[in-house]
């Protein structure tokens, strides 16, 4: 052991810690980041990008099945779903040896091991680093757990990598499965059945809910609900699964829909039925550590009721996003660094993307949401279908929907599903920042022809000036 | 090549004026110095002078017409022979900037070839110079950064902006402010009941903005604090009746009049208090300038007596009376009024004991005269009657110490206690 106190050691190296630690070092700040496995977490080795990477190749199929609309023709087309994968593993490792880069050149120190927290002095805290060369303890004002989640199992179904799976398996299949059932219908569940349906494999989705993607607004869902029935996928929704049979090669499912027992048989089964918090064996028992429902209770700048230990990510309540990780660690930083002028993250201002096709992405209150709140509200629709791009591009199947409190004029929600919705929300996520009205969205100028100007006539429409619709 | 006379600024916060006299006539020749006009302010009159040479072509604005804008043309004087007909002129007032050649068609001059340049700014480079900074001043002080939901909520709920801090990046002010807002004003008004008394709206004239403003800047910039002290008149009173008792009607000297002869020659003995606070320096005045507060109609003013160190009490008086007399028409000239080391403020004649004066900034003090009255005082033990003055002074700490002000009362108590000093 040195004598070294750093300023802040961030334990775990997602897109939660790594952010955390360049953004400490820029602001001149000593900084550590202990990992255990993967720079980049599990977004970059596991979630968000190498998932990416496979709808990337499974929305290239869809089109090759459809290639005949654009006057070409092709035949014999093969999946050959280990290089679907492999290409997906590489996209995952480019990134996080460009994290580990990063780290190197913002000049953070990187321990390689399993971090746990314990009290030393007052104003210090000591960080024990267990790795395979042994234990070393460091020391650092400041804490940040930036530890994330991992998939939830059900008590009487677990993930065995081999007939259920969770989503680690279900990224690196060995061979295409003829038949899968997905439990959960949020973005995991319904990215997965997408790209497997795609593919080519029989999907079924379980969700215990009314609709599918419950946390988007209804018109949206059921937008994407009877786009995957039209594909095949069976939707089953209001069912719970009461109970899993595995024999050799199938898996035997039993269901409830509305109280009406049935059992489904599929090859293989996805779990993606939520996250739990990585709060265990860290140490958080020795300090003033509230947890709710697993997750780490913060304060608006991500300190917890423990002076000097922030949490920020997955470990910490939801929603549970990557960009929600970085935002929340560029404000803890710069907390710890003293700067002024800072505002706490504005929950309702967080966009939300599912990437399974047709895409999703969302902002802010949705209509039912809005209601339950009592705002009057205005809303306004706009159909691909009325816009030339998206029939250009042969993706005209999508909506895009605002919501706006019809008193003030604040963009309440926005809420869209079609193509490249995922790269246009961005539009609607600094209209909110900067506190827009309809007045300033009206009165911007969408250039044409791209699918944004949908996002203008939705805004148009809600106060009866839509122009193509 | 003719010119147009503009009226002039003559004050930084001057906007409009009123002719109150032509001293030429049109068909006058002019040279550069020579009086043309007299100009009546809120504050002052001021006479114009001819900043080049030529005849005057046109009379463009009636003697005594008033709110006459600050840049209108007031007289078009013709230059180098030129005759009147030859010009064409627009004396609108320049409601909006407009290029020169709207104004007068002058085709030799080599800056119409400049079209960006407004009228303005062609004028005397620092004038425009003032008066572009006070622009860009209301401009910066008077711009809010609002989101704009932030001004729509802000609008519709009837809350003035300019009365919220913005939580936002720059001070942006952002829909939680309003929010917040509306509590603290809700119970604000809650707590604080209407008076339906009968009241009467006065607008402010330049003037009382122009004493707000500079009162505000000096309870808020400079840290006051205040020293009394009494002093015995008796002795001085009667070197003042020995005074006037030879005047033979010539000239009657006040007690004010002897009080600025103190305090200049205790500004000689205590120079540290003859100061003033300017940020990176200190400065301190050679001379005794003598600010002397006066009472005029909607307001006040302080003319100010300079050198008063090389002026003796007839002098003083004079001048005094003269001052007083200009400042009560509304005649005083800004250097009349602008300038001064050391003011002096007498509320004596109104009966009132003691006051603490407010700095008249940049100076570093002011002197407040109480009035003089017989009080009973102790000497030696004795009680005895005599006629006392207790005078506050208020000093800027950032440049005088309590020790350099209370020098500066024990000698100015000397000088009033042994007049003859003065002669020193």
């Amino acid at each position: 052991m040195n004598n070294k106190i750093y300023d802040v050691i961030v334990i775990g190296g997602g897109p939660g810690g790594y952010v955390a630690a360049i953004r400490a070092s820029q602001l001149g700040l000593s900084v550590a980041l202990v990992e255990d496995k993967h720079l980049g977490g599990i977004c970059l080795n596991w979630g968000c990008i190498p998932t990416k990477a496979l709808l990337r190749a499974s929305e290239i199929k869809h089109m090759l099945d459809n290639v005949n609309e654009f006057g070409f023709s092709v035949s014999n087309i093969k999946v050959d779903i280990k290089k679907v994968t492999e290409r997906s593993r590489k996209v995952a490792s480019q990134l996080s040896a460009g994290i580990s880069h990063l780290l190197k050149k913002n000049k953070v120190k990187v321990f390689n091991g399993f971090a746990e927290i314990d009290k030393n002095t007052d104003q210090i805290k000591k960080v024990k680093i267990k790795s395979k060369d042994g234990i070393n303890t460091e020391l650092a004002k400041n804490i940040i757990i930036a530890t994330g989640a991992k998939s939830r199992n059900l008590p009487f179904v677990k993930s065995d990598g081999i007939n259920v799976w969770d989503y680690k398996t279900a990224m690196t299949p060995q061979d295409l499965p003829n038949s899968l059932v997905i439990i959960g219908s949020g973005a995991i569940g319904m990215e997965f059945a997408s790209f497997y349906n795609d593919l080519g494999v029989k999907v079924t989705v379980i969700e215990t809910l009314t609709n599918i993607l419950p946390n988007e607004d209804e018109d949206i869902s059921k937008i994407v609900q009877n786009n995957f029935i039209k594909r095949g996928i069976d939707i089953k929704t209001n069912t719970s699964l009461k109970s899993v049979k595995i024999d050799n090669n199938s898996v035997s499912s039993e269901i409830s829909t509305d109280g009406i027992k049935s059992l489904i048989k599929s090859e293989k089964l996805i779990l993606a039925v939520g996250i739990i918090a990585n709060t265990q064996n860290i140490g958080l028992e020795k300090f003033n550590i509230k947890i709710d429902k697993g997750h780490i209770v913060t304060n608006e700048y991500l300190e917890t009721d423990e002076k000097g230990i922030y949490a920020i990510g997955d470990v910490t309540g939801g929603p549970w996003l990557a960009h929600k990780a970085s935002h929340e660690a560029i404000l803890c930083v710069e907390k710890i660094a003293g700067l002024s002028n800072l505002t706490p993250l504005d929950k309702s201002s967080i966009p939300g993307c599912t990437y399974c096709r047709p895409q999703v992405a969302s902002i802010g209150l949705t209509e039912k949401a809005a209601k339950i709140k009592n705002i009057n509200i205005k809303v306004g629709k706009f159909p691909f279908i009325g816009n030339g791009k998206a029939i250009a591009l042969g993706d005209s199947e999508g909506l895009i929907k605002t919501i706006f409190n019809n008193d003030t004029g604040e963009l309440v929600g926005a809420h869209m599903v079609g193509p490249e919705v995922t790269e246009l929300i961005q539009g609607f996520s600094i209209a909110k920042k900067l506190e827009t009205t309809e007045h300033e969205l009206m009165h911007t100028i969408f250039p044409h022809p791209t699918l944004s100007e949908g996002m203008h006539e939705s805004v148009l429409d809600a106060y009866n000036q839509a122009i193509h619709y | 090549m003719s010119i147009n006379i503009l009226m002039p600024a003559l004050s930084p916060t001057m906007e409009e004026g009123t002719l109150a006299k032509w001293l030429v006539k049109e068909g006058d020749k002019v040279n550069s110095g020579d009086l043309i006009a007299e100009i009546e302010t809120d504050k002052a009159t001021m006479e114009v002078e001819a900043v080049d040479e030529g005849v005057i072509g046109k009379i463009l604005v009636t003697e005594g017409q008033e709110s006459i804008q600050v840049n209108q043309p007031i007289a078009v004087l013709l230059i180098n022979g030129e005759k009147l007909s030859e010009i064409v002129i627009d004396d609108n007032i320049p409601e909006e900037p407009k290029p020169k050649k709207n104004v007068v068609n002058d085709t030799n001059n080599e800056e119409n070839d400049l079209p960006s340049l407004s009228e303005d700014e062609l004028i005397s480079e620092k004038t425009s110079f003032v008066q572009k900074n006070e622009v860009l001043n209301t401009i910066n002080s008077n711009r809010l950064f609002a989101t704009p939901l932030a001004k729509r909520l802000a609008k519709q709920r009837d809350i003035d902006l300019s009365l919220l801090t913005g939580s936002g990046p720059n001070g942006r002010i952002l829909k939680i402010d309003i929010e917040n807002f509306k509590e603290e004003k809700k119970s604000q008004v809650d707590n604080i009941p209407l008076s339906n008394n009968n009241s009467e709206l006065i607008k402010n004239s330049s003037m009382r903005k122009t004493i707000a403003e500079r009162l505000v800047k000096s309870k808020n910039e400079a840290p006051h604090f205040y020293l009394s002290i009494d002093c015995n008149i008796e002795q001085l009173l009667k070197a003042r009746s020995t005074i006037n008792s030879k005047s033979n009607n010539e000239y009657k000297i006040s007690v004010n009049d002897m009080i600025i002869k103190a305090a200049s020659a205790t500004l000689l003995k205590v120079p540290k208090a003859n100061a003033s606070w300017e940020n990176e320096n200190t400065r301190y005045f050679k001379n005794t300038d003598i600010s002397v507060a006066v009472a005029i109609d909607g307001g006040l003013i302080t003319p100010i007596i300079k050198n008063v160190e090389f002026k003796g009490l007839l002098e003083i008086s004079n001048e005094m009376k003269t001052l007083a007399q200009k400042a009560k028409e509304g005649k005083l000239k800004p250097e009349d009024y602008i300038g001064g080391s050391f003011s002096i403020s007498n509320l004596g004649m109104y009966g009132i004991k003691e006051f603490s004066a407010v700095i008249n900034p940049p100076q570093g003090c002011i002197l407040a005269i109480g009035v003089g009255e017989q009080r009973a005082i102790v000497t030696n033990n004795q009680i005895s009657i005599a006629t006392m003055m207790t005078v506050t002074l208020s000093c800027d700490h950032r440049v005088v110490d309590g020790a350099v002000g209370a020098e500066y009362l024990s000698k100015f108590k000397e000088f009033i206690e042994n007049p003859s000093l003065m002669l020193l």
